[in-house]
């Protein structure tokens, strides 16, 4: 195992103490909170609106495209961060290539903006 | 030894999750265990020193492919209960259990009685003696601003073209949306009756197409 894949191992164990921390802090006020529930506090939106309907509903197609945008810009910084990293060793090359890149990419996103895709309302 | 361990607690992540895509009876379950799958093949890439692929598993494929496919999946209206019995194509499971049988024998075939291993005898970094000591993002970088410059561009065209192939369906499905739930209150929007007669942007077309899509949708909530 590398030095790189052991500094992994510190990760993990700051996530775990993260975890334990907020179980023991939210337990411990489980433990010192007085608990009286009754059927009003029970209720998913106290002196709020029911609820109706099943919740697993059919979502709107324009979140689609809201969906695919992201996966498109995620993509691209994923192809920017290797090009990002040595930045000095591909030089005027990289540079050019990478504005040729984010450019191609952006005819997408104007397109999607003139379309009115982006606006909501 | 330490190597082994995390390999098994990988291969286990990813076998348990597997196994709940395939198992799952709701489709939104088996898209988190598709997560699961997908964070167990990002632990395996860190064990092969490939931390930034390993980042771009979780990155893209944990994050929005799998995002992508419940949309898909909501889209397609979960709370529409599926009826399993029915075969739409016929034969497709036999088939399904033919070619599945046939990749777990060739893997099978393929791992145990390989000589050099599934992979072949020599490791990448021995392949390239220029490649020791970088990182696996600077051998990325130098392939992709090398020897796949142009793959690079044309990855940018592609997924322009994905965007724009997004927009353009989810537009006109929107309006055959519109039409098909048009109810006689709203038939006063004379632009929307001709499908496809009015290409042109106007910011009135827009409005209209959206409140007839918010109508579409809270019927299909209430039915």
């Amino acid at each position: 195992m590398s030095d790189y894949l052991r500094s992994y191992l510190t990760v993990g164990i700051f996530g775990l103490v993260g975890v334990a921390l907020v179980g023991v802090f939210l337990g411990l006020g489980r433990i010192l909170r007085p608990d009286h529930p009754n059927l009003a506090k029970n209720e998913a939106y106290e002196s709020g609106v029911e609820p109706t309907g099943d919740m697993w509903s059919q979502a709107n197609i324009r979140y689609y495209v809201f969906a695919l945008l992201f996966v498109m810009f995620d993509v691209e910084a994923v192809f920017i961060f290797p090009w990002a990293a040595r930045l000095e060793a591909y030089e005027v090359f990289g540079l050019i290539e990478m504005a040729i890149f984010i450019f191609i990419l952006l005819l997408g996103l104007i397109y999607a903006w003139r379309k009115g895709v982006l606006k909501w309302v | 030894m330490s190597e082994e361990i995390v390999f098994i607690i990988s291969a286990v992540i990813v076998l348990v999750g597997a196994l709940g895509v395939v198992l799952s009876r709701n489709p939104v379950h088996s898209a988190l265990f598709l997560i699961q799958t997908l964070m167990g093949v990002a632990l395996l890439f860190l064990i092969e020193d490939a931390h930034f692929l390993a980042a771009v598993q979780v990155v893209v494929y944990a994050g929005a492919i799998v995002i992508l496919f419940l949309f898909v999946i909501m889209l397609l209206g979960v709370d529409k209960a599926e009826e399993l019995g029915i075969d739409p194509i016929g034969g497709q499971r036999e088939l399904a259990l033919v070619v599945g049988a046939s990749i777990a024998a060739l893997t099978i075939v393929t791992v145990g009685w390989s000589v050099d291993g599934a992979t072949g005898s020599a490791p990448a970094s021995a392949e390239n003696a220029l490649d020791n000591g970088l990182t696996d993002i600077e051998r990325i970088g130098r392939v992709l601003f090398t020897d796949y410059a142009f793959g690079f561009e044309i990855t940018a065209a592609l997924l322009t073209i994905a965007v724009i192939g997004a927009v353009v369906l989810t537009r006109s499905i929107r309006r055959e949306d519109v039409l098909a739930d048009l109810e006689p209150a709203s038939l006063e929007l004379p632009s929307l009756a001709p499908a496809g007669a009015n290409d042109e942007d106007t910011p009135h077309d827009g409005d209209s197409g959206n409140s007839g899509a918010e109508v579409s949708s809270e019927g299909n909530r209430e039915s």
